[in-house]
């Protein structure tokens, strides 16, 4: 069928561009989601003791390390946004690839952080904390990933000046994976 | 190396610019140096302060990313609101939630793992159930 | 007519030759609205029958416990198990949801709001993609080893969570697996029902002139957006507790089984309501046009449906009264549950008042959307018992909780889906169905209805618990085993039934009378468009310059005003 962009892409009557209207609401459903398993966590938290001696075991530094390449990337993300507006394509690409750099940089610091605690013995099933820890973090993870994927396809067709509106979306999804760490960091690594 | 004039978008929807945008760099050290307050804060010691740098200063730059990466305080109102009321949800749900299940015990049952407290968690040799 | 605003002067969409694609390419692989409602609608139509076919198996042995029953054999208690929950969770996820939500909502929202597609036709595909997938996986979860998932569709944990307790351990991942997906179909869809619905208004279409249905799919939809999320954390979750070994949900380990409950019905609960909108929405298209009157009070069923949504996510836990809840939870839950019966009651209210006075054809269409508005009112006042949580400590888990949820599911997911599909066939397919087979059809399906849940609403009060395999083991039940026959003997009528619409639709389908645009002389946008709409759906888009529901106006010659005309 039409690879062509319909009509009804093209309106805005709710007075923002589609795009940007449909990614806010992406944001929406996500933050009920990731909501829904911190509110659980918290809920656990706060009611289990045992759960502050195992979040003794979380190491701090490699989770601000993280916290600090997540900020950083957003950063390229919003500069790219900038880049795009000017009509600058090469540039949002080269904004958005050292923002995706960012993202793969948190997960192979993610990966090795695991692997050490997993030899340390704590796996997902050593304890509800731990249980919490690995399922949100992994879900944060995949959210991390998938952005950095869709984040490559968007800079490879702003290099060529194409679909540059997109820098933006992407880099709205991207602040939001963000804000997500900014609060999943305190809780798992600073709240001891 | 750069295309300096504007394009005309030929492929994207119509595109309305911001009219300015922050120093994003400016905004980028603020929240580093908040992170490194919320990382420091433990080492005081106090219970409260340990809070407060932690998730005051959460809140603060999630603020900030929301407001200045995201754009949202350009972005028409109701998408303000719409994210506001996602997180009133959330509220709403541990709130109600939270009376049962941080509970050990309730009417007429209880948790029995909870009340024999479980020592520290000891790292198992291979987790799971049997 | 004025050219609507757009880049592209094109009728729809853009440069590209026009050849003919493929047939496997047209009716499996479009991005056209319209085919992929096709595909939510025949895919969602065909898993009713499914879960049909799991009702007639367990109320056979209801009814006659013990007994082979004719096409499906010996019904085991663990095989009553697995049917009772795929009943359930196939009609509410694979019936209600693609039919109501996204069949008309695909089809509908763009010739509604007069634009040529979704806003992302390729994004629409994917979702279509992704929910048909759900359903390869639900169907493949019973031909593993133990059987489909046999936990109710409920899926309370422990019993979801350990195969010895459920004895479907294959069964519940892949189940949940399923409901994942279709999860993230509907996420995908929603996003584009309520973008699309939102940017792309045809020029003159305020907000007010937007119809009813369309309204309601937009708010479902942001439910179902705002809704699913917790349950999505949690499903993730329980997967990890039955496959990983986690104890997320395990009492003995730390964990909390009323975690679970609270992160299910916190969506299952507005997940009722983003079924009953759309059935709502379309009982208010069809009453507007056959009594041939406005609809009585546009703007308060607006914000009664968004005062509706607000509260929608405040009642959950009223499915949780006696499950131990704190029972100063279930006194706020008591008073906003009774609360919401308000707005509901108001719109059945505004129907009434619409229909008051206008000049009734009964059509079969309408003969079904009064009947959604005569059944969905029992099954609403039967909810106020059991929203209190008093009453409630007696009536949860009992026959008159299912026949409650009967009385608003059956009206919402097969009364709405047959008032839609008779009433919007001439658009679809461009030829009409028979109307006397049609009204045979009604009658033969709401009179055995009726005689399937009043019995149960007895025999729930009675003492009759949901759940139970052969009643007959329960010496002070045998004497109300009458009603169980009663209400199977009614299923089996309305079974007989059902072939008719078959036979009506598929021979309408190839040889019905060819349907002109607006047989029905209706106002809103989809009826100017050729019956059946061509891809883009107009040559050129429609300006709108009134409201959809200008019946009956006086002074003019017609008693329909369409919204594209210009005077």
């Amino acid at each position: 069928m039409s690879a062509a962009r319909p009509i009804a892409n093209t309106r805005s009557a709710a007075g923002m561009p589609t795009g940007r209207l449909a990614v806010w609401w992406v944001i929406a459903s996500e933050i009920v989601i990731f909501g829904g398993i911190i509110a659980s966590y918290v809920m656990f938290r706060l009611s289990h003791d045992a759960f502050t001696a195992a979040a003794a075991n979380t190491n701090t530094w490699i989770g601000a390390f993280n916290t600090f390449v997540l900020l950083t990337s957003s950063l390229f993300a919003v500069l790219g946004h900038k880049a795009a507006e000017e009509g600058n394509g090469p540039k949002a690409a080269r904004m958005l690839y050292l923002t995706s750099l960012g993202g793969l940089t948190f997960l192979v610091v993610k990966s090795f952080e695991w692997t050490h605690e997993i030899r340390e013995g704590f796996t997902i099933t050593s304890s509800t904390f731990w249980s919490f820890y690995y399922t949100a973090c992994g879900l944060h993870a995949l959210h991390v990933l998938g952005g950095v994927i869709i984040m490559l396809i968007v800079a490879a067709d702003a290099r060529k000046y194409l679909e540059l509106h997109r820098v933006e979306l992407i880099g709205i999804y991207w602040h939001f994976v963000d804000v997500v760490w900014i609060f999943l960091f305190p809780l798992l690594y600073i709240a001891k | 190396m750069s295309h300096a004039e504007h394009t005309p978008h030929a492929e994207s929807p119509a595109y309305e610019a911001h009219t300015h945008h922050p120093n994003y760099v400016k905004i980028w050290a603020i929240l580093a140096s908040l992170l490194v307050v919320s990382v420091a804060g433990p080492f005081v010691g106090i219970r409260a302060v340990t809070l407060i740098t932690a998730f005051g200063i959460a809140i603060v730059k999630a603020y900030m990313v929301v407001k200045n990466f995201m754009h949202l305080n350009v972005a028409p109102r109701y998408v303000a609101y719409l994210v506001g009321t996602m997180v009133i949800f959330m509220l709403l749900f541990f709130a109600a939630a939270s009376p049962d299940v941080m509970k050990a015990r309730g009417t007429d049952w209880e948790k029995p793992s909870w009340l024999h407290q479980a020592p520290v968690a000891v790292p198992a040799e291979h987790g799971g159930e049997h | 007519m004025a050219e609507s605003i757009q880049a592209h002067p094109h009728p729809h969409g853009g440069p590209h030759a026009h050849e003919e694609p493929g047939f496997f390419r047209k009716y499996f692989y479009s991005t056209d609205h319209k085919i992929i409602a096709m595909q939510y609608l025949f895919t969602g139509m065909a898993m009713a029958l499914v879960a049909g076919f799991m009702s007639y198996a367990f109320r056979m042995q209801l009814a006659f416990p013990g007994m082979h029953v004719p096409l499906y054999g010996l019904v085991t208690p663990n095989r009553y198990n697995t049917l009772v929950t795929n009943h359930g969770a196939i009609m509410v996820f694979w019936v209600a949801m693609p039919v109501l939500l996204a069949g008309f909502a695909n089809y509908l929202i763009p010739l509604m709001i007069g634009c040529d597609d979704m806003v992302f036709p390729k994004l629409n595909r994917l979702s279509y993609q992704i929910f048909f997938l759900s359903v390869l996986v639900l169907i493949a979860s019973f031909v593993v080893p133990g059987g489909g998932f046999g936990g109710a569709w409920t899926s309370y944990p422990p019993l979801s969570s350990r195969g010895s307790f459920s004895l479907t351990p294959l069964g519940a991942s892949m189940w949940l697996v399923a409901v994942a997906l279709e999860f993230v179909a509907f996420l995908m869809g929603g996003i584009n029902f309520v973008t699309t619905a939102m940017n792309s208004r045809a020029p003159g279409m305020r907000m007010y002139d937007v119809p009813i249905v369309v309204w309601m799919i937009v708010v479902a939809s942001i439910l179902f957006m705002a809704s699913v999320g917790p349950l999505i954390a949690g499903a993730i979750m329980l997967f990890m507790d039955q496959n990983v070994g986690t104890a997320f949900f395990d009492p003995t380990r730390g964990g909390d089984p009323i975690l679970w409950q609270h992160l299910f019905w916190f969506f299952g609960h507005p997940e009722v309501y983003v079924v009953l909108l759309p059935a709502i929405g379309i009982t208010a298209e069809i009453i507007t046009v056959f009594s041939r009157k406005k609809l009585f009070a546009y703007k308060t069923v607006l914000y009664t449906v968004f005062g509706t949504g607000v509260l929608s996510f405040t009642v959950w836990a009223h499915h949780q009264f006696i499950a131990g809840i704190d029972p100063r939870m279930a006194n706020v839950f008591t008073i906003t549950t009774l609360l919401i019966s308000i707005p509901i009651a108001e719109m059945m209210f505004v129907y009434i008042a619409t229909l008051y006075g206008g000049s009734i054809t009964l059509a079969t269409p309408m003969l079904w959307a009064l009947a959604f508005i005569a059944e969905f009112l029992i099954g609403g006042v039967t909810g106020i018992f059991l929203g209190a949580s008093g009453a409630d400590i007696y009536f949860h888990d009992t026959y008159f909780v299912l026949a409650h949820f009967h009385y608003t599911f059956y009206p919402i997911a097969i009364i709405g889906t047959f008032a839609g599909v008779t009433y919007w066939f001439p658009k679809m397919f461009g030829r009409m169905m028979n109307d006397t087979l049609g009204k045979i059809h009604f009658w033969g399906t709401i009179i055995p209805f009726n005689f399937i849940f009043i019995p149960l609403f007895i025999f729930g009060m009675g003492g009759g618990h949901r759940r139970i395999y052969d009643f007959t083991n329960f010496p002070e039940l045998v004497p109300l085993q009458k009603y169980n026959v009663i209400a199977t003997c009614g299923l089996l009528v309305m079974l007989v039934f059902q072939p008719i619409f078959l036979f009506n639709f598929f021979r309408s389908l190839f040889r019905g009378p060819k349907a002109e645009k607006n047989p029905w002389k209706a106002n809103t946008l989809e009826w100017t468009a050729e019956s059946p709409p061509p891809h883009g759906n107009w040559p050129e888009l429609p300006t709108v310059y009134r409201g959809p529901y200008e019946y009956s106006v006086p002074g003019r010659e017609l008693d329909y005003w369409p919204q594209n005309a210009p005077n």
